[in-house]
């Protein structure tokens, strides 16, 4: 038996290491993992509670991160908990992995630090590499701090191991402005959350002999799509699997996740709909809007895949101006997420009016003044009944303005 | 653990048998007797892992597979890293009591051809060697991609026509020597090293069975001649072979802890390479005048190569 950890009612932890406690606490079987900047310290804590007997599992250093989500995939066929860390560069080596881990049905949970992805090469927070494994077929959920990093962590094993979904799930916190600062957590004790994640039960366990299992066959034109069909209705029904989950967490902590998080939503007219701390972010210059008299409110998505299309459109549909922000590089289309969350809106009979903000790359400072500069945007839309700026524009970058596509007005 | 006696070969290939007919090898390819040999040699449970392949893409075509145990096939590259994945869950479960039957001897093996042994799965055998893993490797060295229709991998030796290094007016095929994989991996310190043939089935049994019942990671470099690439005809798999390991061009040995080479057949009669490389049309270019030099310089390998086998098995360091 491992090691008790005593735990403070409430300890000051970083996002990194909150995500190490969670998965210390979840008893993971398997760890095989590759360091990389800013998720480092997630197996370097690792690592010290091997070293210290706090773990009763395997923790395997391998030589690259397609290595580590290879040994994943193979430790989690094996029938037991399978969880490892990544980031940015990493994440993008692992591709070829993920796709299979989620194809091969594997409930491993990855602990993904967000950072930019090169070139040119940046080690700080942006989206890109979560934005990289949103057609993977994982589970992407997103902790906006480090107590979201360490429950949503928890949540993951429990989501992804039910039987109804047997998917793996990606936890996303953001580089460094997570990651590397501490805050205040209030972690379970670790028999409260032993008692939460509860027991792997495998599925087509590898080392059950009695019943020899094949791994990856292969499909072609014949059963490829069916197969594809099957793990996207996977990831359309962990929705409700989902809700579950956070329901149950709620009972033992209190603490309510939801799939969309909405705040000041009841009655906004101007909205920011944005994923990670940028939703923190604004949430404070919509409170400082409201007192000046204006109706500010955002949205932060939660689970980003599934994507959950209807909540999105729910909680918008009364919405006048909306600014969907994407902190990844567009490559030369709309953002990504504005794309998605447009798509929702344009089933609404209200068709809010939707702007597209890039901000934020390779770790550019996200301030309250620029949420508010948005907001202030929004309402200035709403006012005019028509989006004024650029449909699309880069917020909070140095040199002239860069934006594009204006409203076609008769 | 590893059977007890391999009296005669016609009991020992349906000893135990947990790999099934149903496959779409080529007939005549080698990839199959060297698998069936792994399986049958013992009879512990078997876990194992597939890089892409020859052996992957024929055994395990939904809703079909050959392998009557368990099998995970995940990329080109990576059956190493999935089956020592595997192992390392094996030993967590087994410390933590939760499976089925914790007490069930069981052996990790990956099967990977030339390619993703020698190439583009080179890094991940390398790792999963290293770090220590109660692991066997089986490279089916067939010397090129003959999955994809036969391009050169490292493994093809110098002169070979393949479809990305061609002999032409211009070239005598491939310009560079085949990597030493064996050399490498015993330079890893694993415990046990060996080349094998299906030629020599009796020493090719018991060299696997060393490796499953060596703790640690083993390597097997495996000669599996490749009638479609190497283009001889089907039926002469095992003359093809016996003429690789008559010739020295595939010669048969061990290398235990990284230091103690053994050589395990000498032929009594050691036969040109010419002959090995006549019996094939991937070589037929080199016997044109202006190509004979490579026949020269193969010789010469295969020569000095031997020698200093042979020094080294003498010298026991």
């Amino acid at each position: 038996m491992a090691e008790k950890f005593d735990l403070n009612e409430r300890e000051v932890w970083d996002g990194n290491y909150a995500a190490s406690q969670a998965l210390r606490q979840a008893r993971v079987d398997v760890v095989a993992a590759y360091p990389i900047t800013p998720s480092t310290p997630i197996v370097e804590n690792y690592g010290a509670y091997v070293a210290n007997g706090y773990i009763d599992g395997e923790f395997v250093m391998v030589e690259s991160e397609h290595a580590a989500m290879s040994g994943c995939v193979g430790a989690s066929a094996a029938g037991g908990r399978v969880a490892t860390a990544t980031s940015s560069q990493g994440f993008a080596l692992m591709a070829e992995v993920l796709y299979q881990a989620s194809g091969m049905r594997l409930p491993i949970v990855l602990t993904v630090v967000n950072r930019a992805l090169a070139s040119p090469l940046n080690v700080r927070g942006d989206h890109a590499d979560m934005y990289l494994g949103r057609d993977s077929g994982w589970i992407q959920i997103d902790a906006f701090n480090a107590q979201e990093a360490y429950d949503l962590t928890l949540c993951a094993f429990k989501i992804g191991e039910n039987h109804s979904v047997r998917l793996p799930v990606m936890v996303h916190q953001d580089g460094f402005i997570t990651s590397h600062t501490a805050q205040n957590v209030y972690p379970l004790s670790d028999e409260k959350a032993y008692e939460f994640v509860g027991e792997i039960v495998p599925v087509d366990d590898m080392l059950d002999f009695s019943r020899p299992v094949t791994y990856g066959a292969q499909t072609e034109e014949d059963w490829h799509f069916e197969h594809k069909a099957k793990q996207h209705k996977a990831l359309m029904d962990s929705r409700p699997v989902i809700d579950e989950v956070f329901a149950e967490f709620e009972k033992f902590t209190g603490r309510k996740y939801n799939r969309v998080e909405g705040y000041d939503m009841d009655d906004a007219e101007v909205v920011i709909v944005a994923l990670g701390t940028t939703v923190e972010t604004a949430r404070v210059a919509a409170q400082e809007l409201r007192e000046e008299g204006i109706k500010a409110g955002v949205v932060g998505i939660r689970v980003f895949r599934p994507f959950p299309f209807d909540d999105v459109r729910d909680m918008l549909e009364n919405a006048k101006s909306v600014a969907v922000l994407d902190r990844s590089s567009p490559g030369g289309a709309m953002g990504a997420f504005f794309n998605e969350v447009s798509a929702a809106l344009y089933t609404t009979p209200n068709r809010p009016l939707v702007t597209n903000y890039i901000y934020g790359l390779g770790g550019r400072d996200f301030s309250v003044n620029e949420a508010k500069r948005i907001f202030m945007e929004q309402k200035a839309n709403a006012d005019a009944g028509h989006i004024t700026t650029d449909i699309q524009q880069f917020s909070g970058l140095r040199g002239p303005h860069l934006g594009y596509f204006q409203t076609k007005r008769s | 653990m590893a059977i007890t006696s391999i009296k005669n070969l016609k009991e020992f290939s349906t000893n135990n048998d947990r790999f099934e007919g149903a496959l779409t090898l080529c007939p005549g390819c080698a990839h199959s007797m060297i698998v069936r040999e792994l399986m049958n040699c013992t009879d512990d449970n078997l876990v194992i892992a597939s890089n892409t392949g020859c052996l992957e893409v024929s055994t395990a075509v939904y809703p079909f597979t050959s392998w009557d145990t368990s099998w995970i096939h995940i990329g080109f590259e990576n059956a190493a890293t999935a089956v020592t994945g595997a192992e390392a869950m094996h030993k967590a479960r087994k410390r933590k009591g939760t499976l089925k039957d914790n007490d069930a001897p069981v052996k990790f093996v990956a099967f990977g051809g030339d390619g993703s042994t020698f190439d583009i799965g080179f890094q991940w055998l390398s790792g999963a060697v290293e770090r220590g893993h109660d692991f066997t490797y089986i490279c089916l060295d067939n010397e090129n991609y003959a999955n994809t229709g036969g391009q050169r991998s490292s493994a093809t030796p110098i002169g070979a026509h393949t479809s990305t290094a061609q002999a032409g007016t211009h070239s005598y095929g491939k310009k560079q020597k085949k990597k030493d994989i064996v050399a490498i991996m015993a330079a890893h310190g694993a415990p046990y090293v060996a080349q094998l043939a299906p030629n020599k089935w009796k020493s090719m049994a018991k060299g696997f069975q060393k490796a499953l019942e060596t703790e640690g990671p083993c390597f097997i470099n495996t000669v599996s001649p490749c009638c479609t690439e190497w283009k001889f005809d089907p039926k002469d798999t095992i003359n093809i072979t016996d003429l690789a390991t008559d010739s020295l061009m595939f010669p048969i040995y061990e290398i235990i802890d990284g230091h103690e080479l053994n050589i395990l057949y000498r032929p009594k009669n050691v036969l040109k390479v010419e002959d090995y490389l006549a019996a094939q049309g991937r070589y037929k270019h080199l016997f044109k005048p202006e190509n004979r030099h490579v026949i020269d310089e193969i010789q010469k390998n295969i020569d000095e190569y031997w020698e200093m086998l042979q020094r080294r098995e003498e010298a026991r360091v």
